[in-house]
């Protein structure tokens, strides 16, 4: 793709001029080029930010889908009983103010935000709360509660009002993912009203409580939000927020460099320095919730025997790979652990096994393959985050067991086939990953790892690892309350897995985004969440003259 | 001339069962499950039967294929797995954008495509002929998809004179009447969105125009050189008529047929083209819905956007038929 910048700078500032018209014109101090590092700058009311993605939302009833595109606008619109932190998935309040949980860990009581209307001026309380769960329970024709048919359905026993304000849970059984799993984007609160209204297709009328108001959706146009000027958390910035769907990625990043769009996301790699020489751009990128690891099947020959499996972690060049695939470090980073470090209970103290093929093949000789042997390995057929060329990666990795006498033989499948394939055990190694939802390590080192998961047919444990001492924490992790003590169990069940290898830990991708340089405070979080509630233009003189 | 009417439009039902059955047995030979797609890592069998079971995935295909024609007859194209929304609101919705870019696109290639064949025709050899049939060699070589990004490239980020992607400009509002933008804007009388609708309009007809324009621009060529060498012709010359009457009036009548031939079979081209066009210019309409419920194994939308597709090139060609008749004494 040619590039313009000379032409692009040439005709910056009417381009900057018309499209941050709105935004009032007083002298701001402190510019820099990176919007999220200017938080110093004195915030601005106004304007109109225009946001493009890959694809149109699907449906914009925040429990009703599991898609990225959707949950990137429902975020604006609606408020969870409890929320993550800005910069983690830490918990805090958010239309719950305070909560109480039994001793025996199975009774949640909330205390509600007071004083909160919806966008349509109903008032937010305990039975809207209780309506929202207990709708879940009974989908009508067209919907899809996956989430809460993960994470709620096999433990929320029951929902009761105790009082306009407080709101009591009870559970099943004791599950200590319950508070992060209601801060997921699928645990929006809908208006009670607007349910009733519209059925299913209040997917096409969102009403929520949230910073930002719905106000029109044409489909595969855009989707357009204001303001709500009675926010509980403080009225956004913006005045309007647009999202706008552009399916190529270069052509979504020629509108954003001509200002057509002021931020967007979907970057194609290789424009990434484009983006960053671009005086008018910011490129930002935060850590991501996902994994990107080699399984090997330790219920196959020879990935059976502990010594094999540490060979082949110690054989990986993942200071290469990270070099070739995502642009040295800048679109991610190495993976030691099964979980991303941007979880409360990492264990950073883990040093991750040295790149080493000597090392290799003295442990394959100690295991009985003194020449080696040959294995098959899956690559990922799709482009996921965490791989984006599973193709190539395994070619990688190929030649990097060729050089400890391993010899590989690269298979895929179609990707539904490849997951089936999957969890029932065909594989003898395969590259594969995951993508968090609730930002607790639960979700990562459990679902992914523990012996209860490793079930033919059905396994997300696709390493079929079964390590006892692995098993017997996670177990309890679920079961205490305790956020320090859970965290303490978490990273002892990382040394287990680090000792007993099932995997080899490959990457942490990040999240990229870029925007025009004037736009500040445009947040990703570590959920793939764009927070806008805090973002604004910097007047029109201090973005041309932002610093280098 | 009714009855002719009457039995083309009795023959669009075999041929409409033809296309559900093909479309059908096709978008389900595709490998992956749209409950699969769906659900991604996360898809345990458990959520996999849960969403096929919600979709009515779980039932035989004979069964599934008997819904189906069954909700057809009521005029019903059921509904969509990714949005829930009824299929024929999502087509409904975005068919206005399709014929508003199909309309402009053949609109062009018919201004431009004919004169430049009769001219180059009526001057063989000359440099204008040279100069047409060669364009119209690269015009039908050009994959479109590389040309739309070489305008959007040359109009759009360099020149700045026209608009990126889309239908109008994010900030205009305009509530629709008939869903066709340059018609609402007029009846509207709203000049902003108006000119913005054309603007938008511009780059994506002329790329989607490019290939029929080419190939109207040759048959046209070919029609009239058959024409300009026959007997009539000789004769109309050599009693003294001049070559503007002689082209234009006596020649051009009796070539139409094979061009309005032509131009009527590029709608299938324009209907094709369409999907590709509408992706690169984020363009809202059923070729880029068709496209995505291929990526999302949305099965009801890609049968729709498909059936519409087929219909419209049927009654294209009945339409094409019927102005022989009106072109061809012999044929009334």
């Amino acid at each position: 793709m040619p590039r313009f910048h000379s032409l692009t700078a040439a005709l910056v500032a009417a381009v900057l001029t018309a499209s941050c018209s709105t935004a009032p014109k007083q002298a701001d101090r402190a510019p820099s080029r990176l919007s999220r590092d200017a938080q110093a700058s004195e915030p601005v009311y106004g304007g109109t930010l225009i946001f493009g993605k890959g694809r149109d939302a699907t449906r914009l009833d925040p429990a009703d889908t599991t898609d990225g595109e959707s949950s990137i606008v429902t975020e604006n619109i609606f408020d969870k009983l409890l929320h993550f932190q800005e910069d983690s998935t830490a918990i805090e309040p958010g239309l719950a103010t305070s909560w109480d949980v039994s001793p025996d860990g199975k009774t949640y009581t909330f205390h509600l935000r007071q004083g909160v209307k919806f966008h349509d001026g109903t008032p937010f309380d305990a039975s809207a709360v209780k309506i929202n769960f207990d709708r879940q329970r009974k989908p009508l024709e067209g919907q899809q509660f996956e989430f809460w048919q993960s994470f709620f359905e096999p433990v929320v026993d029951a929902v009761t009002v105790v009082d306009p304000h407080t709101v009591r849970i009870s559970l099943r059984e004791n599950d200590a993912t319950f508070l992060s799993n209601l801060a997921m984007f699928s645990m929006g609160i809908v208006s009670p009203a607007s349910l009733a209204t519209h059925g299913a297709d209040v997917a096409r009328h969102p009403v929520g409580t949230g910073p930002f108001r719905f106000v029109k959706w044409e489909p595969n146009q855009k989707i357009v939000l204001e303001a709500n000027e009675a926010y509980w958390g403080g009225r956004p910035y913006l005045d309007k927020l647009i999202f706008k769907p552009v399916p190529e990625n270069a052509v979504r990043l020629l509108e954003l460099e001509v200002g057509a769009i002021h931020g967007m996301n979907g970057l194609n790699p290789d424009d990434t320095a484009r983006v960053e020489d671009d005086p008018e751009l910011s490129f930002l990128q935060e850590a991501g919730m996902n994994i990107g690891y080699l399984a090997m099947n330790n219920d196959r020959k020879p990935f059976d025997q502990l010594k094999v499996r540490q060979a082949l972690n110690h054989a990986i060049n993942k200071p290469a790979l990270i070099k070739a695939f995502f642009a040295d470090g800048r679109l991610g980073e190495a993976a030691k652990n099964p979980m991303p470090p941007t979880l409360w209970g990492y264990n950073d103290a883990i040093r991750d096994y040295a790149y080493d093929p000597a090392r290799a093949r003295q442990l394959l000789a100690e295991a009985g393959y003194p020449a080696g042997f040959e294995m098959e390995l899956w690559a990922l057929p799709v482009v996921r985050p965490y791989m984006p060329q599973g193709q190539r990666v395994a070619e990688a990795i190929q030649s990097d067991l060729a050089k400890i006498g391993v010899t590989v033989r690269i298979t895929t499948y179609e990707w539904g086939t490849y997951l089936d394939k999957l969890g029932k055990g065909d594989h003898q190694a395969a590259l594969i990953g995951w993508i968090g939802d609730n930002g607790d390590p639960d979700n990562f080192l459990y679902n992914l790892l523990d012996a209860s998961n490793a079930r033919k047919g059905g396994s997300t444990n696709y390493a079929f690892y079964r390590g006892q001492a692995a098993h017997d924490l996670l177990v309890k992790a679920r079961r205490v309350s305790d956020l320090s003590a859970r965290s303490r169990l978490y990273e002892e069940a990382q040394v287990a897995i680090h000792r007993d290898a099932p995997w080899v830990p490959l990457f942490h991708a990040k999240q990229m985004a870029a925007v025009r340089s004037n736009v500040r405070g445009f947040k990703l979080h570590p959920t793939g969440k764009a927070q806008f509630a805090r973002t604004y233009f910097a007047p029109a003189n201090d973005a041309l003259g932002g610093s280098r | 001339m009714i009855a002719m009417l009457l039995r083309r439009l009795l023959l669009l039902v075999p041929i409409l069962f033809g296309v559900t059955l093909i479309v059908f047995g096709a978008v389900r030979l595709v490998p992956g499950d749209p409950a699969q797609v769906m659900l991604g890592e996360r898809a345990s069998p458990e959520a996999i039967a849960r969403v096929r079971e919600s979709l009515g995935l779980d039932k035989p295909l004979p069964v599934q294929f008997a819904v189906t024609l069954d909700r057809l007859a009521h005029g019903d194209l059921g509904r969509s797995i990714v949005t829930g929304a009824p299929v024929t609101r999502e087509i409904g919705q975005r068919f206005p954008a399709t014929v508003e870019l199909g309309a402009a696109a053949l609109a062009i290639a018919l201004a431009v495509g004919i004169p430049l064949g009769i001219l180059a025709a009526a001057r063989k050899n000359s440099w204008i002929d040279v100069l047409s049939t060669s364009g119209a060699l690269v015009g039908v070589s050009m994959p479109i998809f590389w040309l739309g990004l070489v305008l959007m490239l040359l109009f759009s980020a360099q020149l700045r004179v026209l608009p990126l992607s889309g239908r109008l400009d994010l900030a205009l509002d305009l509530a629709p009447v008939t869903g066709f933008y340059l018609v609402d804007a007029l009846l509207r009388a709203d000049l902003a969105a108006f000119r913005s609708a054309v603007l938008h309009l511009i780059l994506p007809a002329l790329t989607l125009a490019t290939v029929p324009m080419a190939i109207i621009a040759r048959m046209t060529r070919a029609a009239m050189l058959e024409v300009l060498g026959a007997d009539y012709v000789r004769t109309a010359r050599a009693k003294g008529l001049g070559e503007r009457a002689v082209v234009w009036r006596h020649a051009l009548a009796n070539a139409a047929i094979p061009i309005v031939t032509v131009a009527g079979l590029q709608l299938g081209y324009l209907l094709s083209g369409a999907v590709i066009t509408e992706t690169i210019f984020s363009w809202p309409g059923i070729g880029s819905l068709a496209v995505q419920s291929v990526f999302s194994r949305d099965f009801p939308v890609l049968q729709g956007c498909v059936l519409v597709f087929a219909t419209c090139f049927v009654l294209v060609n009945l339409a094409t038929d019927l102005l022989y008749t009106r072109l061809d004494p012999r044929l009334r």
